[in-house]
């Protein structure tokens, strides 16, 4: 794919069609899959969100989570997507985003310095005999209380991924009655923008 | 087996190369470049005449803002089927007699249509239908325009705005069915959006890879009052195709051709969409590089050329595969690296290193892993390329062009190769095909329809126009034939149109013969009739044991039929009446169908069974008749 794995003018000489067989091409898209975190910033248009679902079914990407929101331009709205596949799939996947009219820029930030947090609300069936219990694990997780009753208990938890499958694994053993999370959202550490390079 | 001579009965055959000049008979399209800017500023300059100017006294609504902004888009002919919610359109559009509306018999006729158009002569096609099944029945025509990359924008009507959602009569959410097949699509409610959907929808179907735009405009936008001006400067932020290729890039792509032993150009669409026919050919003439095409890069470069290979791919030229098997080097232009060029793609060009020049980004990549990927439009990039690709002595290529002739001469042995000529007295598709090549001077355009018949026309029909082949490569609509070659008339009318069909696909659009007669379209159709869904039939012969189900088919009497709708008909059914019937068709002031009764159970060879690779070439097993 990259550029610069082309070598320099002169050197070798060709591979001229020999006897032995070569190797065979790659295929691309079949490499080690793992999570990537894609931010896209894209127009705020009736239907925009449908065209990216719609996309990411089509070419068979699957999505883990998505959250959109408006950002402090009116005319903009910015998406987070995390998906899992191999590096060349997912810069497939930007490609094919980038390809929609109503996207302003796609960034896979997977590798960057980013602050990444997602939210849970967690209902745990818990009573007074072992609510204390519950609330011991929270404050270990840093997760916060907030609507409590006599048979039950919402958890407010922040947290990278991994951090709210931990605390959620944990709970689990007391009974969830109910549970949702906001999916992943990122933003890149330091000065820089990725809103400010589509400012207009 | 005859010599050549003796199955072409005498003529000279499509692939001779003797007194060959370089480039001669390739009709530079320089009347269709010349006129599509021409055409753009004209209409420009030309102020679209308002309704004062018109001489109307009534207010101008939402249906007479999109004829005004047709026409300054262009838009000279349009392919539509009225409807109820469309009766705004139809009741002003007689205001506007520049827009020529031709009335199709069923909408998926007026896709095809605009797509004929849109490729015959590189403006975007336009087609429209009503609500509901009208706009359903586009879709076909939708798909094959975005997967073919063809410019045109697709015009509904729907329900008024406050029904939509309502499951009203005709009424579906059509916008919802065609975002996934189309390059941008609109849903109109208010009539004062018009003029700028409409400016948008041109604009992106025609820049960068071209493609299907849907508009989908509510009653009430079409007949409302509209005030709203045409703008004269669009705002799409998030649409920014990148025309110039990377300058390292196209600088490492000199250096690999300038040490490439065995380089091969593998031409696609884009070469012709981008108009980089003359720049391809220098690339391919300075650098000494043969030119291998896929379907739809048929005409990307002359096949008389001594630098044109040919064909690439499933039914591709054998010798052409070869090549690509023994390539040091694919410069591939304009083209996706589809899996029917592919193949198997582990073994696919196994000793090439590939540079991939596609304007698209998300091409790169996608199918195939390439060394020097350059995203940009062909003709740009190749005409910063060009001078930086040291010139190449024909005798550094002499022993690799001589082998690639070899295997050529080898590949052509038969005369009509793949189909061991006509067999128990019966015709020949191929013969046919060629024969039509011949009779029109390869300067017809002439429309192929999906399968065998599409095979047959690319490989046998020897073109050497850019342009002059239109073929539904990637979504491969049988029914496309008749349908496209109508617009393709009209978008060249200085030329020829032939539809070559098979009698699966012309039954399922043969209602536009109807269509043709009434206005006056000049379409000659060359009905290759097997009895037979040919190419399903085929496969069902090699890869399913001759489990023939569902592959013969009734047809009626085509003579008669034809007759019926007012085409005059002829019919050919041995060799000896081929040409006479050819010529009788041209002779035609008008439509006019030859129904050729051609050998029931003939195959198309060489054939890459699926899965497997170039190199895995199935080809004709037959015996060797005693002369």
């Amino acid at each position: 794919m990259s550029a610069t794995d082309s070598t320099p003018a002169g050197s070798a000489p060709r591979p001229a069609p020999a006897h032995t067989a070569p190797p065979p091409r790659a295929l691309p898209g079949h490499g080690e899959s793992h999570r990537h975190v894609l931010v896209a910033i894209v127009l705020n248009k009736p239907g925009v969100l449908n065209r990216v679902a719609s996309l990411m079914r089509a070419r068979n990407f699957n999505i883990e989570s998505l959250s959109v929101s408006h950002t402090d331009q009116p005319e903009v709205s910015r998406m987070t997507i995390t998906l899992r596949g191999d590096d060349v799939a997912v810069e497939q996947a930007a490609k094919q985003l980038y390809r929609l009219i109503d996207v302003l820029k796609v960034q896979d930030v997977t590798e960057d310095p980013i602050v990444e947090h997602e939210i849970a609300l967690i209902k745990v069936r818990a009573d007074e005999r072992n609510r204390g219990e519950v609330l011991t694990i929270a404050e270990m997780y840093k997760a916060k209380v907030v609507d409590l009753a006599a048979e039950s208990l919402i958890v407010e938890a922040t947290g990278t991924e991994p951090e709210v499958d931990a605390l959620i694994a944990l709970l689990r053993g007391f009974g969830i009655k109910e549970l949702v999370r906001s999916g992943t959202v990122v933003m890149s550490r330091g000065a820089g923008s990725i809103e400010e390079a589509v400012k207009r | 087996m005859g010599t050549k001579e003796d199955d072409s009965g005498g003529a000279p055959s499509q692939r001779d190369r003797i007194n060959h000049m370089p480039g001669a008979g390739t009709a530079r399209a320089e009347a269709i470049s010349a006129g599509r800017h021409e055409m753009l500023t004209d209409t420009l300059r030309k102020q679209i005449k308002s309704l004062a100017e018109r001489g109307l006294k009534r207010p101008r609504i939402g249906a007479d803002a999109l004829c005004e902004a047709l026409l300054r888009q262009g838009v000279d002919v349009f392919f539509g089927f009225p409807g109820g919610v469309l009766l705004p359109l139809y009741d002003v559009l007689g205001d506007y007699p520049e827009l020529r509306h031709i009335l199709v018999r069923h909408e998926q006729g007026a896709a095809h249509a605009a797509d004929g158009y849109a490729r015959a002569c590189g403006r975007v096609g336009v087609c429209l239908g009503t609500s509901g099944p009208g706009a359903t029945n586009l879709v076909t025509g939708i798909g094959n325009a975005m997967l073919d990359s063809v410019p045109m924008v697709a015009l509904t009507g729907n329900v008024v705005s406050s029904l939509l959602g309502k499951d009203a009569f005709q009424e579906i959410d059509i916008t919802g069915i065609t975002l996934p097949c189309t390059k941008h699509n609109y849903l109109v409610r208010d009539p004062n959006d018009i003029p700028r959907v409409v400016a948008e929808a041109f604009h992106i179907a025609a820049t960068g890879r071209p493609g299907p735009v849907h508009i989908d405009m509510t009653k009430d936008a079409l007949m409302g009052a509209c005030t709203a001006e045409h703008p004269d400067t669009l705002d799409l932020p998030g649409f920014k195709p990148n025309f110039e290729g990377n300058y390292r890039q196209i600088k490492l792509a000199a250096q690999e051709i300038a040490r490439a032993e065995r380089p091969v150009i593998l031409a696609g669409h884009g070469v012709l969409i981008s108009d980089a026919v003359d720049e391809m050919r220098e690339l391919a003439e300075k650098a000494q590089i043969p030119v291998a095409h896929t379907l739809l890069g048929v005409g990307a470069i002359d096949e008389t050329h001594p630098l044109s290979l040919g064909w690439v791919g499933m039914h591709g030229w054998k010798h052409v595969n070869k090549a690509i098997q023994s390539a040091d080097l694919l410069i591939a232009l304009g083209m996706r690296f589809d899996d029917r060029v592919t193949g198997h793609v582990p073994t696919f060009a196994p000793y090439a290193r590939i540079i991939h020049v596609d304007i698209d980004p998300a091409e790169i990549g996608k199918n195939v892993a390439v060394e020097v990927p350059i995203v940009g439009d062909v003709k740009r990039v190749l005409t910063a390329l060009l001078p930086m690709v040291p010139a190449v002595e024909p005798e550094r290529r002499a022993a690799y062009l001589q082998e690639l002739a070899e295997w050529r001469l080898e590949s052509e042995k038969t005369p009509w190769h793949g189909s061991g000529s006509w067999r128990n007295g019966q015709l020949s598709a191929d013969f046919v095909v060629c024969r039509i090549g011949e009779a029109s001077s390869h300067d017809a355009t002439i429309v192929a329809d999906v399968g065998q018949n599409q095979m047959w026309t690319a490989r046998y029909a020897g073109f050497r126009r850019p342009n002059s082949h239109i073929s539904s490569g990637g979504l491969g609509t049988m029914g496309f034939g008749l349908p496209a070659a109508m617009g393709a008339a009209i978008g060249r009318p200085d030329k020829e149109t032939w539809a070559i069909v098979g009698d699966g696909g012309l039954q399922m659009t043969s209602q536009e013969l109807m269509t043709l007669v009434q206005d006056h379209i000049p379409v000659k159709i060359a009905l290759l009739d097997n009895h037979k869904l040919g190419m399903i039939r085929q496969w069902q012969e090699l890869v399913y044991a001759g489990n023939y189900h569902s592959s013969h088919l009734l047809g009626p009497d085509w003579v008669k039929l034809a007759e019926a709708y007012g085409v005059a008909a002829f019919r050919a059914t041995t060799p000896e009446e081929v040409d006479t019937a050819i010529a009788a068709a041209r002779a035609v002031d008008g439509p006019a169908l030859v129904h050729f009764l051609i050998a029931e159970e003939q195959n198309i060879f060489p054939m890459m069974p699926a899965g497997k690779g170039l190199s895995d070439l199935l080809e004709e097993q037959f015996e060797e008749p005693k002369l």
